[in-house]
């Protein structure tokens, strides 16, 4: 279920523009990856690769190597589709569809594939996915109600629901709490923490604070100044980078130096 | 290098989809292309078969006072339709409160939606009679000014009844553009005005007016691009006779293309078709320049609007 | 905006607020009885009420710029002058609409009735007869038209919204726009000249006009659907192909559903625009006095068209043909209002909330 993800020297580029350079680092599997870093250093963009949704943008490509368990996702042969049923993501925005049920959400991976399942395991994948979003207790009784109607915390575990419905291996999560409130964000950690159980979670986050409460690992990155690529600075063991990061830019980080 | 590998696996729904969209497209390019195409064959006969009682003196002698009939009409129309334009434009975008001008800007959106036919009915059977004495009352008073001199017509189906017809026909687009320009004036740059001691008038001359001016222009164009092809409001007000004449109160007026073919195309037969469908070609030709000169101002005009 | 300050603010030589319209009011009564006066000294017996409008509303104006002028200043009395001119822009311009309404309502009653309803021409001179003829033509046609312009439009719009880069696709605009301002005439003709060529000189056919239509509608369906799918949330593509749904099943069940309400009420507000079209129709669909139900073969009436020929070949009974004109005058701009304000209560109760 849960995969280790190789990246070998990965360059991202938005047209001729080199986002992210060379970037090579193994995530590992049960366990959460946190990116963190400046505004603009391409930590974003970097997660996107990991399940080919960088390559919606018009004109955005990748070069050098990202396996998935040994697996070449971006191997000539493989389908972008293919690889995002198999990694799911959050994003910074709770994003639900406006016009699905609060079920229907829920099962929008099946349903938006056009797979034909009974009634009873429809039921059944709700019910688990909710109950592992930790949002069943909340919404069992208006399941179909539309989606849009939950608080934004509520929508962001709906949104984690969907993402776990379909069973992936990887979890990528995009600032998923930089649009909510204090306890709906605590609630999202605690989730995250649980999710880890099963799947290899990458999270971005702008708050080292988060980073350095829920994750294993943390990866920091940094740019030497706009219009230059982002790099990875430094990827350790999440207490090693806060306590006694090895380089200056980290430690000037983590210890709110800038940033 | 990895970006030059093959292209990936592509699915065959996105593929087919894909296809049928982009053919969608295409199709209106391929349309447009056949409407051209189609009317310049079928204008041809009246070019080289036997001559044709109606054009004796050759297409162009023909087609030329529908041509004068339809730029004059079309300019009475827009003379009248543009500053009330602005007037109403203005008027619900910076004088009316917030609640009525919803209402009012619903009422002005009515006018479009009535349908032409409906406008020549009303025009000939109650606005002539209605302006029929201040005609008259024109005539005598203003007659030294050549547009009015002549013979006033008894039926008020006269070329300034057609110019008010139209002026009111394209008097909601026009209004609708200008109000959507004025409306994005920078909120800032009215404030400021206002921030000055501007009255409302000095506010709008310093920032709307400016702001909005390649709007104004563009819904003009546009206007008089609905105003020439605008056919049965005048093929049913107006008195006409094929001569080029500026009075704009008599009973001879110059026709328009379009209101000439709707009157003539349901009795005429053999080359005579292909002579009204060659006047519609040249319709055709006028109205595209004045739309493309339209929407080439306005698409200037988004380039340069860095201030929203 | 300044007569809503604080009174505090309002300086000592503004003028009062009943002033301006108890001048109004006053201008005009003294326009219109100069008039009477002026009319008992001619031989007219008749008032004509357009000098009295702008000898009221000029003499207004003039008097409220002057007494402003010299009380308030020039700024406030230009102010005043351009308020008189912008709010009399606004109700010339609904003079007319007004003036519509009251007579397609008043003059269309007396033959709003169930005979209009039920019967057609066939046979008929003079009194009686109806328009169901005419009826059932413009639902025919009207609706192939639909049929046409819809799909098409729709996925044009898609391809300009989700697909469309580069030349191609600025062209495809760039038409879109002209395609907007081809006269409804030149359609009639264009679908003539198409039907000429399988049909031979004269043709008339339902199906012709519905072409015709198709062309005036295809833009306006393009234009309405591409203005709501660009208001779909980027985010929920994003959600989407995150979820490893393909790009047309994403489009298919993601961007359109989300969007529908309000692309119907576009088409909705398009097809109120072409059920109105008189002269395409006139030209290529031609007019009878019969009941035909086949777009197919022969002429076939429409109800702009029935208005049309009911004012233009008036019989003996003049005033029969005048009552069926507004008679269908009325029926098409009740028609144009049903259709305007589905459209507005579609996009009132359907669109997606949040």
């Amino acid at each position: 279920m849960s995969k280790r993800i190789e990246l070998k020297s990965l360059d991202v580029y938005y047209k001729a523009f080199l986002a992210v350079e060379d970037v090579s680092m193994v995530i590992e599997p049960k366990a959460i990856t946190a990116f963190i870093g400046p505004s603009g250093c391409g930590k974003s963009t970097l997660i996107r690769t990991l399940n080919r949704m960088h390559e919606v943008i018009p004109g955005a490509r990748v070069e050098g190597q990202l396996l998935m368990d040994g697996e070449d996702v971006y191997g000539p042969d493989v389908d972008p589709v293919r690889v995002r049923r198999q990694v799911g993501m959050v994003f910074q925005r709770p994003n639900p569809f406006p016009t699905m049920s609060i079920k229907d959400n829920v099962l929008s991976g099946y349903k938006l594939n056009n797979s034909r399942m009974s009634k009873a395991e429809a039921e059944e994948i709700t019910e688990k996915a909710l109950v592992g979003a930790n949002l069943w207790n909340e919404v069992k009784d208006r399941l179909e109600k539309p989606g849009s109607g939950l608080s934004g915390g509520q929508q962001q575990r709906l949104c984690i629901a969907r993402a776990i419905a379909v069973e992936p291996d990887v979890i990528l999560m995009d600032e998923p709490t930089s649009a909510l409130d204090p306890i709906s964000t605590a609630a999202i950690e605690d989730l995250a923490v649980e999710l880890k159980e099963h799947f290899t979670v990458v999270i971005v986050t702008h708050n080292m604070q988060q980073a350095s409460r829920i994750s294993d690992m943390t990866a920091f990155f940094n740019i030497a100044g706009s219009g230059l690529p982002g790099k990875l600075i430094e990827y350790d063991k999440t207490e090693k980078v806060f306590s006694n990061p090895t380089e200056q830019q980290t430690e000037d980080y983590v210890s709110g130096r800038f940033g | 290098m990895t970006d030059t590998k093959p292209k990936a696996v592509r699915r065959l729904g996105d593929v087919v989809f894909a296809n049928l969209a982009f053919f969608a497209g295409v199709s209106i390019l391929a349309t447009l292309a056949t409407v051209a195409a189609f009317l310049f064959a079928q204008s041809v006969p009246a070019f080289t078969g036997p001559p044709i009682d109606a054009a004796s003196e050759g297409f162009f002698s023909y087609v030329l006072p529908f041509v004068f009939g339809t730029v004059y009409a079309s300019v009475i129309g827009l003379a009248i339709a543009t500053p009330l334009a602005i007037g109403i434009a203005l008027y619900i975008s910076h004088f009316a409160n917030r609640k009525f001008a919803q209402v009012l800007g619903y009422a002005v959106d009515l006018l479009a939606a009535i349908p032409s036919v409906v406008y020549g009915l009303w025009g000939i059977l109650v606005l002539a009679p209605f302006l029929s004495p201040t005609f008259n009352w024109l005539n005598e008073n203003l007659g030294w000014i050549p547009i009015f001199a002549g013979q006033v017509s008894a039926t008020g189906r006269t070329m300034l009844t057609v110019g008010i017809v139209l002026a009111i026909m394209v008097l909601p687009i026009m209004a609708a553009l200008i109000r959507e320009i004025f409306l994005q004036t920078p909120r800032l740059h009215e404030e400021a005005a206002l921030a000055l001691g501007a009255t409302r008038w000095e506010m709008i001359k310093m920032a709307v007016l400016p702001f909005g001016r390649p709007g104004i222009i563009s819904a003009a164009m546009l206007g008089l691009g609905r105003a020439l092809g605008e056919t049965m409001a005048v093929a049913m007000v107006l008195s006409p006779a094929a001569v080029v004449s500026f009075a704009v109160l008599t009973s001879t007026n110059s026709n328009t293309i379009a209101a000439n073919i709707a009157l003539q195309f349901p009795e005429a037969g053999g080359n005579y078709t292909n002579l009204l469908i060659a006047t519609g070609l040249v319709l055709f030709a006028i109205t595209m320049v004045v739309n493309m000169i339209a929407r080439w101002v306005i698409s200037r005009r988004a380039e340069f609007s860095g201030a929203n | 905006m300044t007569t809503q300050l604080n009174s505090s603010f309002r300086g000592t030589q503004d003028l009062p607020k009943w002033l301006s319209p108890t001048l109004l009011v006053s201008f005009f009564l003294a326009s219109f009885g100069l008039q009477v006066l002026l009319a008992s000294d001619s031989d007219s017996a008749e008032i004509n009420f357009i000098p009295v409008a702008v000898f009221g509303l000029l003499s207004f104006t003039l008097a409220l710029y002057v007494i402003s002028r010299v009380i308030e200043g020039v700024r406030k009395a230009t102010d005043r002058l351009v308020t008189i001119m912008v709010s009399t822009a606004f109700s010339l311009a609904l003079i007319p609409l007004l003036s519509l309404a009251y007579t397609v309502v008043t003059k269309g009653v007396a033959r709003f009735d169930a005979e209009f309803f039920t019967f057609s021409m066939r046979n008929v001179v003079g009194e009686g007869g109806g328009a169901l003829h005419a009826i059932i033509g413009t639902v025919e046609i009207t609706g192939i038209a639909t049929l046409i312009s819809v799909p098409i439009g729709i996925m044009a719009a898609i391809y300009l919204v989700e697909y469309g880069r580069g030349t191609v696709a600025r062209l495809v605009t760039f038409f879109v726009d002209v395609m907007t301002g081809v006269p409804s005439i030149v359609a009639g003709l264009f679908a003539y000249a198409l039907f000429v060529i399988f049909f031979g000189p004269g043709v008339r056919m339902g199906l012709g006009g519905a072409i015709a239509l198709s062309l005036l509608m295809i833009p306006v369906v393009i234009r309405a659907t591409e203005e709501m799918l660009k208001i779909v949330p980027n985010e929920l593509r994003e959600a989407a192909y995150a979820l490893g749904v393909p790009k047309w099943l994403t489009v298919l069940k993601v961007v359109l559903p989300t969007s529908l309400a309000g692309i119907a009420t576009g088409i909705m507000i398009a097809i109120a625009r072409v059920i109105g079209e008189t002269a395409p129709l006139l030209l290529i669909a031609g007019f009878t006095a019969s009941m035909n139900y086949n777009p197919l073969d022969e002429r076939m009436m429409t109800l702009p068209v029935f208005v049309y020929t009911s004012y233009a070949n008036q019989g003996v009974d003049m005033q029969a043909y005048l009552d069926r004109a507004w008679a269908g005058a009325l029926t098409l701009m009740l028609i144009v209002m049903v259709l305007n304000l589905v459209a507005r209560l579609i996009s009132k109760y359907f669109s997606p909330k949040g």
